[in-house]
């Protein structure tokens, strides 16, 4: 039904939105009956180059809990000049500026194409960018090198204009002051006490006297000569930090035998979000936080400095055993709720081999919509690639980030919000289109997100509620409106404005057209966000066997089979991926912690909560290309079976590139025939994944570990434990002909995981 | 009050004493005034009358000079009596030594007085002396040659009562008084021979003449007269006095030492005439014996002799002039009634005119009544006056004559209005009559010889007749001619205002050490009944004199030094070496040790090891030990000590330019930082910090290129922001650390914080040095009470209302416990804390002392600091504190021999338990006091012994122990006791107990304990070692005669006694301050130095005057000094000459008084002038600016503060009128 995917991508290159369903049930119940709810991804600050921001306010609903953008669904009266909002039916005169309107003469927002608008908006002072960094001094000398340069280096990529802060932290925090000529000064804070964001102020000396508050209004953001000694424009200081940062040496406490460097990363954040918040509440912000290791006193300490003490493990953590996890959680999920609150971000750079506490700190990164790059080493391109990605700009030069967005959703009656889930925090907005049903962040129709990236994506949840009953005529159409306010990386305030409208349908007369309006992809990777959202609070297994569930009760639904006759199940054409998509999900590390740390886990989930529906689908379920001689590179299975001696692989998980060479191709390599001129083909052939990897790398945000292995290489387990284990040592026998690689695990095969399926699809008991 | 002081010290005072002694026969006057002062003088110059008659006539007769005492004692009424004292020395030791001293002094006093002139060359000089005691003095130094001699003797403790009894006789002497006075002291009998010696009757003879007479000078002349007079009126006087014994025994002696010392003639005379023979033998004797020996001898003899003597001495009485006075009272009056205290005057000036007579009659009667029967009685009377005067003058060879001193002195007020017996003497001299000039002084006697006057009298206690303590100090200076060795045990040392040398040969040297007692008393009973503290006072690691050998150091290897078994003392020369040297028994606590085999040498034939001299821990009384490991911190070789400062940087301290001043000097100071080799660089490191409400740190690592500043807002919770760069090597950091002390007063110039904080800036420091695992000091530059929100925040709680109440003493306690807590973690790492303080209002010293005081820090305080006139003085003593060597991390525990045990400690330090004494740091200006109980008997052939052991680090690092060895007498008798006092050391050990007591009693209580003790000291003195003498007489040790004028001066220091104008902090400060001086240093502070500037000749500094404003004449400069205040005041009829030569300028009104220097002028006398003053500040630890203080201005106020035996604006008694008191607080113990 190309039909609907060319409708689909369309809305998605117009709208960034993916609907799990295109056609929407008319009813509570038949949704419900769904399984899948209704819900879509929505990327709010989608790039469309060929979508140049208007000037002016947009036309809101003049009912006081709408206020509904006008839209290229009105109605409109040309006549009255006076437009009816189609979420309230409100009648709204249009503003005097609009009088010229006519219907030859309409403004932007109201021609269909521009269902997606963006205003610039004159509100409030224009504020710089403000970037702190937040360095760890507690770096083997390479490393800190490495960072150091690369910091250096992030100085000429910042707008001239930006704010530049230095915190840099060890066993002590380290505030430096950037004003003063001379001497280099900076307060310092002890790494173990928690202060109050208060007692921070006080002692970076951002109160001013008492007589200056006497409104008891928060302490004016513009104490341009407190706030300066700490935060100064990079065109300003540029010499001054760099100097600074190359003077900087790693923390000089010594550290003894078996013990682990003291690290104050708790308070060093504390002190960053405690002086952005007295000096620019509600403002662009982004705390840089550069981190060799694990928090290791202090508040938010996540292990103690013996080295014989590892630090926790899954294991450790369904144990119990993790003492500092909960109270460490407690107190990042405290300071990012602050931040967020200020409209602050968090980023996180942790590289290290060990991990680094980022299960405790995700949520800095989580909730502020910061990124989280884990490496091993800040002294890898990986790193260096990956900050400097944070610093890349769009077609129009401008940085590609935005600061301070909030999402509001409006939907038209037979709707409500039942939550969101992405790098987003809830502003509790109870607006008459919130649903008591929540699914991920809800109870609010409002998000924060305090640093926004084309790509940032969120799962948003409806909820159909219109009664059984109360049928909606045919034809009628569903509306959402997504209204994005942020702050553009050129400092201005800008609004976002899409429109999205789907037609109702009777889930009992036309389930066909309902199945077929279903976008598998979309709804694996809503359905997936919901279970990792599960997952951060709940066991492992229940949220598989949760997602089971779902799978099951779908296939059921629409799956076309006799009763008790597994062999007769069939899905039809818009469904059947959508196991698959389950099967390679319940294997990925969203939701098996098996084998990844609890670092790596919170690593991945941060990222699979906030990219978009493509790459998403990447990380569901890694895609595969298989290049030889035999014809142009082509994607193949994710299955062992895929794995040949043959042929290179390419494998792209989003977190890692594999680049795999079959036994031949390796032996041929190893005999140097690529050397050969007559080779050249192979030479070529080596070549050919490579370029494509590059290509990947260069685009991808984080970069991607870059991973080039061969038969029976140790690194050959990233591919191995991706592929569908169609063979394993365990149907050995049935291997001859068309081979492949067969895969020493227990894990179940998709093959029978779909035998499951069916057998518990058409059983009556399930 | 017979101020008879025994002369314990004899041998050494003796010669001296005998000067003294003269003074002593001054006792007489005390006598009467034990009448007077009770009575007030009036009284006294009854009794005195009454006894003048016995004793003048005695002293008198028998001593020229005691006459002249005697005169003055008498006159002055008997109140004066308590100089008699002197007399009393002045016999004995004239006696023997005093030969030539006596001799000297006899003439002396005599010259004083009358002498003056032609002994006047020599006399001036002991006349200083003497000279006070002029009046007695005069006479007295006739006696004080006997007085040496006596006390040469061990006796002298008798003699001196005796003498001193024989003073009061000879006050007595003058008249019949002083034979009465004799028999009582017959008791005394030595004194009375000296009595009989009866210089008096000489004196009074002399007398007139006498006076001057009584002073060598006039010896010679007089002498022969007096001589004359003595035989003659000896001979009676013995025999009256004979009966009288003991007092008039004593001023016999004395006066027969006199006599010898006189010109053998007179001595011949006296001996001749008074003891007539046994006194004569025993003077004579004595006077040979001068030395030491002599005096013994004559006491011995003297006892027996003496009762002649004092036979004798009536007869003085009669003698001369006396003898016609003398029948009636108007032989006392005559020659005592000058002695005689008040009465003395009286008589005195009776007696030239032949008023002594009616007065003494009169005076008798009126005030003596009591005594009148004494003048007859008198003798009666006298005895107990005498003999308390005597007693103590016995011993007085030294008491005496500083008793007969007074006595004299006052005598020669009256003749000679100011204190400088010398020219008095002189002029005294030249006019034999001076006694009928004194008696026109002394009018009082008139008074008191008439009717009652003795009112008036008390009131005229002539403040020359009582004990001078400048003529102690100027008699000990004459006497010190060798240096100190410190074999002998027991010894006393010379005063700590004599420069001498010191060869250490098994003790201590006295720099290190000084004891209250070089005699302690065996059993705990007799410690307790004597109150005289038993204390010493540690100053361990005191800076020698480039002529005396720093301590050795001596190692004994790996196993560290060598010690005893069981008590852990160090090797030392107490250790015996038994079983041919192959064990050692400790000393201390008996229990025998193997000797380990590379410590083993051989005994030979003596016991001794052959090695004994090779070794420094064998042969000497202090060294150090090179420290083993086990002697350290954990076990670990310390690190090289640090110095951090740490700078207040808010506003107060910006704006007075303080900042930039620290900045700039430690720039050139960090050169100079403390090292073992002066060779090699300092291993010290240094860091810095500034502050006001926030710390800054700063990183100097020779590697940057600028230095880092860190700031620590924590306040509430300090740390040290960095490890690597904040103490750093001057000499590698250089660069960095000038750059950037050429920023800090920069970045700070514009500020305006004014709030600053404390308690986080010593944990600063504290945490910097235990980050580093070292020990170090911090120096502290603060500005303002700490208000700022922090640990440590104090309240301004300065309350002068609370002065006075009950609640007073919570001003000198910290108002917060914090401090407390943090100097034990000071102490516990061995960060000592320097705290330089500039207020411009109420800090809080004694919270802000806390720290400092208690890890062996030292306080400065410059209140309202100003660039200008401050710099200087904070600059050096800034320069001073860094440079001065300094050990950190020490630990003292003193051992000593069993039977006695370090009960309490005094000073800057710390302890945890009650045998450690902890001290973070330790400098050589730092002392301890140490307080020792008896817990068993000691035995006088052992002795008691105590080891100071001092275990610090070097300021090179390197870990040691420094060890001083002391060991004293035992005594079983009291009068050992008392006559090896050292007065300088008790007042030491006072102040500090009185000084801590105000922390926990009202500061009225701690002033009645200081007094009580006081008294009660005295009182058993007089009861148990003075012989027996009236009641009225007030008789002190010579050890101790200058214990009331010091005292007095305690109480009415400001802590104690605080003027309007003196703040709690000042109060504080100076409390803090005396808790770790040295003898020397509270010497000072409590009695300043005060220099006439007159003639100033290279290579001598002119002898002191008293404080008194008395001493002052209008048309001179003095220099007063008082170790921590140096005033240069000037009189108002200044001669022109003077000002020109100090100042430049001719007039008097162009004086700038906010000078802080002198200008530099090129003429001998402002280059020696300017010389002194650098000298003074060298001899301090702490420089003293230099104030201009222009007589009748207004900052005369503040200098006459220090003018000590004056009445204090802030109602501190003068010395007389404290003596008085004392006085009769002493009669109330004794009744």
């Amino acid at each position: 039904m190309s039909t609907y995917q060319e409708f689909i991508q369309q809305n998605e290159d117009r709208d960034g939105v993916r609907f799990s369903w295109n056609l929407w049930p008319s009813s509570r119940l038949e949704a419900t009956r769904l399984v899948v709810p209704v819900s879509c991804l929505f990327t709010p600050l989608k790039e469309r180059p060929d979508l140049p921001p208007v000037q002016y306010e947009p036309v809101l609903c003049s009912r006081a809990n709408c206020k509904a953008v006008l839209n290229p669904l009105c109605q409109v009266d040309f006549r009255a000049k006076v437009w009816a909002c189609n979420f309230c039916f409100q009648r709204n005169p249009f503003p005097p500026s609009y009088a010229g309107i006519s219907e030859v003469n309409q403004p932007a927002e109201l021609m269909p194409q521009f269902s997606t608008i963006e205003y610039i908006v004159q509100r409030g002072p224009q504020t710089p960018l403000i970037f702190l960094y937040v360095v760890d001094t507690c770096l083997e000398e390479e490393d800190l090198q490495a960072l150091k340069g690369s910091l250096q280096m992030s100085l000429s990529l910042l707008p001239p204009n930006a704010l530049v802060g230095l915190i840099t932290f060890g066993r002590m925090v380290q505030v430096h002051e950037l004003s003063c000529e001379g001497i280099a000064k900076s307060y310092v804070f002890r790494g173990t006490k928690d202060l109050t964001s208060k007692q921070i102020q006080e002692m970076l000396g951002l109160m001013k006297p008492a007589a200056t508050g006497p409104q008891g209004r928060p302490v004016a953001p513009q104490d341009a000569v407190a706030s300066c000694r700490f935060l100064q424009p990079v065109h300003r200081v540029d010499m001054n930090l760099t100097d600074l940062l190359g003077e900087l040496q790693r923390d000089p406490w010594p550290v003894p035998q078996g013990k682990r460097p003291l690290r104050s990363t708790g308070v060093a954040l504390s002190v960053a979000v405690g002086l952005l918040e007295g000096t620019f509440p509600n403002t662009g912000a982004r705390v840089m936080l550069f981190v060799g290791g694990p928090p290791t006193q202090g508040p938010g300490m996540v292990v103690g400095d013996e080295l014989k003490t590892p630090i926790r493990s899954w294991h450790d953590i369904q144990k119990d055993n993790a003492r500092h996890l909960k109270k460490a959680t407690k107190f990042y999920e405290a300071l990012a709720n602050r931040s967020a609150a200020n409209g602050h971000c968090i980023d996180i750079y942790a590289c290290a081999l060990d991990q680094t506490g980022l299960l405790e700190m995700k949520c800095l990164s989580n909730l502020t919509g910061g990124h989280i790059v884990m490496g091993d080493s800040f002294n890898t391109s990986l790193f260096t690639q990956t900050f400097q990605g944070v610093f890349s700009k769009d077609f129009n030069g401008d940085f590609r980030m935005a600061f301070g967005g909030v999402l509001e959703i409006k939907t038209s009656r037979e709707l409500k919000v039942c939550g969101a889930i992405g790098p987003c925090v809830s502003l509790n907005s109870k607006a008459p289109c919130v649903s008591e049903n929540e699914m991920g962040i809800g109870g609010t129709n409002q998000w924060k997100m305090c640093s926004l990236t084309p790509s940032s994506t969120l799962g948003i949840y409806l909820e159909v509620v219109n009664q059984h009953n109360a049928p909606i005529p045919q034809g009628g159409r569903g509306a959402i409106q997504f209204v994005t306010q942020y702050q553009h990386s050129n400092t201005q305030k800008r609004i976002r404005v899409t429109t999205i409208t789907r037609n109702w349908a009777d889930a009992q007369s036309q389930i066909q057209h309902i199945e077929s309006s279903f976008d598998q992809e979309a709804a694996a990777v809503l359905m997936a966000r919901l279970g990792v959202f599960r997952a951060e609070s709940e066991e492992g297994p229940d949220v598989l066997r949760w997602l089971d569930r779902q799978l099951i009760r779908l296939c059921q639904k629409f799956g076309q089979y006799n009763k008790e006759d597994p062999t007769s199940f069939r899905l039809s054409e818009s469904l059947s991926l959508y196991p698959q998509f389950m099967f390679h999900l319940r294997r990925s590390p969203f939701l098996q912690v098996f084998n990844n740390s609890p670092d790596e886990s919170s690593y991945y989930r941060h990222h699979f909560t906030r990219q978009d529906l493509t790459q998403s689908l990447i990380m569901i379920q890694p895609i595969l290309y298989s290049y030889s001689f035999h014809g142009p590179p082509e994607p193949v299975l994710l299955d062992s079976s895929s794995i040949l001696p043959d042929r290179i692989l390419l494998m792209d998980t989003f977190f890692q590139l594999v680049i795999y060479h079959g036994e031949t191709i390796a032996q041929w390599q190893k005999a140097g025939y690529q050397e050969m001129p007559e080779y050249q083909n192979f030479k070529q052939l080596l070549k050919a994944p490579q370029d494509d990897a590059n290509d990947i790398l260069e685009t991808r945000f984080p970069m991607p570990r870059y991973i080039n292995t061969e038969h029976g290489g140790s690194q050959a387990r990233f591919l191995l434990s991706k592929v569908n284990p169609s063979q394993t040592h365990n149907n050995l026998y049935a291997w001859g002909q068309e081979s492949g690689a067969p895969i020493l695990t227990d894990d179940v095969s998709l093959q029978v995981f779909m035998d499951h399926l069916k057998k518990l699809a058409v059983s009556s008991s399930a | 009050m017979n101020v008879n002081q025994h002369t314990p010290m004899a041998p050494p005072y003796g010669q001296p004493q005998p000067g003294y002694g003269q003074p002593g026969y001054g006792q007489p006057n005390y006598a009467p005034l034990d009448g007077g002062y009770p009575a007030p003088y009036a009284p006294h110059n009854g009794p005195a009358s009454a006894y003048h008659p016995g004793i003048p006539q005695q002293g008198y007769s028998s001593f020229t000079s005691f006459p002249s005492k005697a005169m003055a004692a008498n006159p002055i009424s008997d109140p004066c009596s308590p100089l008699d004292l002197g007399p009393a020395r002045g016999p004995p030791t004239s006696g023997p030594p005093p030969v030539q001293a006596a001799p000297q002094y006899n003439q002396h006093s005599s010259g004083d007085i009358q002498n003056g002139p032609p002994p006047v060359t020599q006399a001036p000089p002991r006349p200083p002396a003497s000279m006070q005691y002029n009046q007695g003095g005069v006479n007295m130094s006739a006696q004080q040659p006997s007085f040496p001699q006596h006390y040469g003797p061990p006796p002298t403790m008798h003699q001196v009562t005796n003498q001193m009894t024989g003073m009061h006789i000879s006050s007595g002497p003058p008249t019949p008084a002083g034979p009465g006075y004799a028999p009582p002291p017959s008791s005394q009998p030595p004194t009375s021979s000296h009595y009989g010696g009866t210089p008096q009757p000489s004196y009074s003879q002399s007398h007139p003449p006498a006076s001057s007479a009584p002073s060598q000078p006039p010896p010679s002349s007089a002498p022969a007269v007096s001589q004359q007079y003595y035989p003659s009126s000896a001979p009676p006087s013995q025999q009256p006095f004979n009966s009288l014994p003991p007092t008039s025994q004593q001023r016999f002696v004395s006066p027969v030492q006199p006599q010898q010392t006189f010109p053998p003639s007179s001595s011949s005379s006296y001996s001749g005439p008074a003891p007539p023979p046994t006194h004569t033998s025993s003077a004579p004797v004595t006077q040979p014996q001068q030395p030491f020996l002599p005096p013994q001898p004559p006491f011995s003899s003297a006892p027996s002799g003496q009762p002649p003597a004092f036979t004798a001495g009536p007869p003085p009485p009669t003698q001369g002039s006396f003898p016609l006075q003398a029948p009636p009272p108007s032989s006392q009056p005559g020659s005592f009634p000058p002695p005689g205290p008040p009465p003395s005057s009286v008589a005195s000036g009776q007696y030239p005119s032949s008023m002594p007579p009616p007065p003494q009659q009169q005076p008798p009667q009126s005030q003596p009544p009591p005594f009148h029967p004494g003048p007859p009685p008198p003798q009666s009377q006298m005895p107990p006056t005498s003999i308390g005067q005597s007693n103590h003058q016995p011993p007085g060879p030294q008491g005496p004559p500083s008793p007969t001193g007074p006595l004299q002195q006052p005598p020669l007020q009256q003749g000679m209005p100011t204190g400088y017996p010398p020219q008095h003497n002189g002029a005294f001299g030249q006019v034999r009559s001076p006694q009928p000039g004194y008696g026109g002084p002394y009018p009082g006697q008139p008074n008191y010889g008439a009717p009652a006057p003795a009112p008036q009298a008390q009131k005229r206690l002539d403040p020359d007749a009582i004990p001078s303590p400048i003529q102690v100090i100027e008699d000990d200076k004459a006497k010190t001619n060798e240096p100190f060795t410190t074999g002998v045990r027991g010894q006393a040392p010379p005063l700590v205002t004599t420069n001498f040398q010191v060869k250490d040969q098994g003790n201590a040297s006295p720099r290190f050490v000084r004891c209250t007692a070089y005699n302690m008393p065996c059993t705990a009973d007799m410690a307790k009944q004597s109150q005289v503290p038993l204390a010493a006072v540690i100053k361990p690691l005191a800076t020698l004199p480039p002529d005396e050998t720093p301590p050795y150091v001596v190692d004994h290897g790996e196993g560290g030094p060598i010690r005893c078994n069981r008590c852990k003392a160090y090797m030392c020369p107490y250790m015996q070496f038994i079983e041919g040297g192959r064990r050692f028994q400790c000393s201390f606590c008996s229990c025998v040790t193997e000797v380990p085999p590379h410590y083993f040498q051989h005994l030979d034939h003596t016991g001794k090891r052959v090695d004994c001299y090779d070794r420094p821990e064998l042969s000497l009384g202090s060294y150090e030990f090179l420290a083993t490991v086990d002697y350290c911190k954990n076990n670990k070789i310390p690190q090289p000590p640090a110095f951090i400062f740490l700078i207040d940087v808010s506003y107060n301290a910006v704006k007075s330019g303080l900042v930039s001043i620290i900045c700039q000097e430690l720039k050139s100071l960090l050169d100079h930082l403390p090292r073992e080799n002066p060779e090699i660089d300092s291993v010290i490191r240094v860091g810095f910090v500034t502050y006001n409400k926030v710390l800054h740190f700063y990183n100097v690592k020779a590697s940057l290129a600028q230095p880092q500043m860190l700031v620590v807002s924590d306040v509430s919770d300090m740390f040290v922001p960095l490890l690597d760069g904040f103490l750093v090597n001057v000499n590698e950091s250089r660069q960095v650390i000038e750059s950037l002390l050429d920023q800090i007063p920069e970045m700070f110039a514009d500020t305006r914080e004014t709030e600053t904080v404390f308690g986080p800036v010593i944990q600063a420091g504290l945490e910097a040095l235990k980050a580093a695992d070292c020990a170090g000091k911090l120096f502290v530059f603060h500005t303002s009470l700490p208000i700022a929100e922090a640990p440590g925040k104090l309240k301004n709680r300065e309350d002068k209302k609370l002065i006075g109440t009950d609640k007073e003493k919570s001003l000198f306690q910290p108002q917060a416990g914090f401090y407390n807590n943090l100097a034990k973690e000071c102490v516990t790492q061995g960060c000592c804390v320097d705290l330089f303080l500039f207020p411009n209002q109420y800090v809080d010293v004694a919270t802000l002392g806390v720290v400092p005081v208690s890890t062996g820090g030292s306080i400065y305080k410059y209140t309202y600091f100003q660039a200008q006139s401050d710099q200087e003085r904070f600059l050096n003593d800034l320069r001073r504190d860094i440079q001065k060597p300094v050990g950190f991390d020490a630990v003292m525990r003193v051992r000593t021999s069993t039977g006695i045990r370090a009960t309490d400690f005094y000073g800057s330090f710390f302890m945890n338990n009650t045998t450690d004494v902890e001290l973070a740091g330790l400098d050589c200006d730092k002392a301890i006091t140490v307080e020792f109980k008896h817990d068993d008997k000691l035995s006088e052939e052992t002795g008691a012994l105590m080891q100071c052991a001092v275990l610090y680090t070097s300021c090179s690092g390197q870990r040691r122990l420094r060890i001083h060895n002391m060991a004293v007498n035992c005594c079983s008798q009291l009068a050992d006791l008392y006559r090896n006092c050292e007065t300088d050391t008790i007042i030491n050990f006072l102040s500090k107990y009185a000084f801590r007591g105000v922390l926990n009693n009202p500061t009225k209580a701690v002033r009645d304990t200081l007094v009580n003790q006081c008294a009660q000291i005295l009182a058993c003195y007089r009861k148990n070692c003075a012989s027996p003498s009236s009641a009225g007489q007030l008789i002190l040790p010579e050890c101790m005669k200058l214990l009331p004028v010091y005292l007095n001066c305690v109480l009415k220091s400001d802590v104690l006694l605080p003027g309007a104008d003196v703040s709690l902090d000042d109060r504080a400060y100076l409390r803090q301050l005396i808790s770790c001086m040295d003898v020397a240093e509270t010497h000072v502070f409590f009695y300043p130095r005060l220099l006439p500037l007159v003639k100033l000749e290279s290579g001598a500094l002119p002898v002191a005057v008293r404080d008194s404003e008395e001493r002052l004449s209008k048309g001179g400069v003095y220099l007063l000094e008082t170790g921590l205040h140096l005033f240069l005041w000037v009189g108002a009829s200044v001669q022109q000459e003077l000002l020109l030569n100090i100042f430049g300028t001719p007039s008097f009104g162009q004086i700038d008084s906010s000078m802080t220097s002198l200008p530099v002028l090129e003429n001998p006398f402002s280059q020696r002038l300017r010389e002194i003053i650098e000298s003074f500040r060298a001899q301090r630890s702490r420089y003293m600016k230099l104030v201009v203080v222009k007589q009748e201005d207004r900052a005369e106020l503040m200098f006459k503060h220090f003018l000590v035996e004056d009445k204090s604006a802030s109602g501190g008694a003068s010395y007389v009128d404290f003596l008085c008191h004392m006085h009769k607080e002493i009669r109330q113990l004794l009744s």
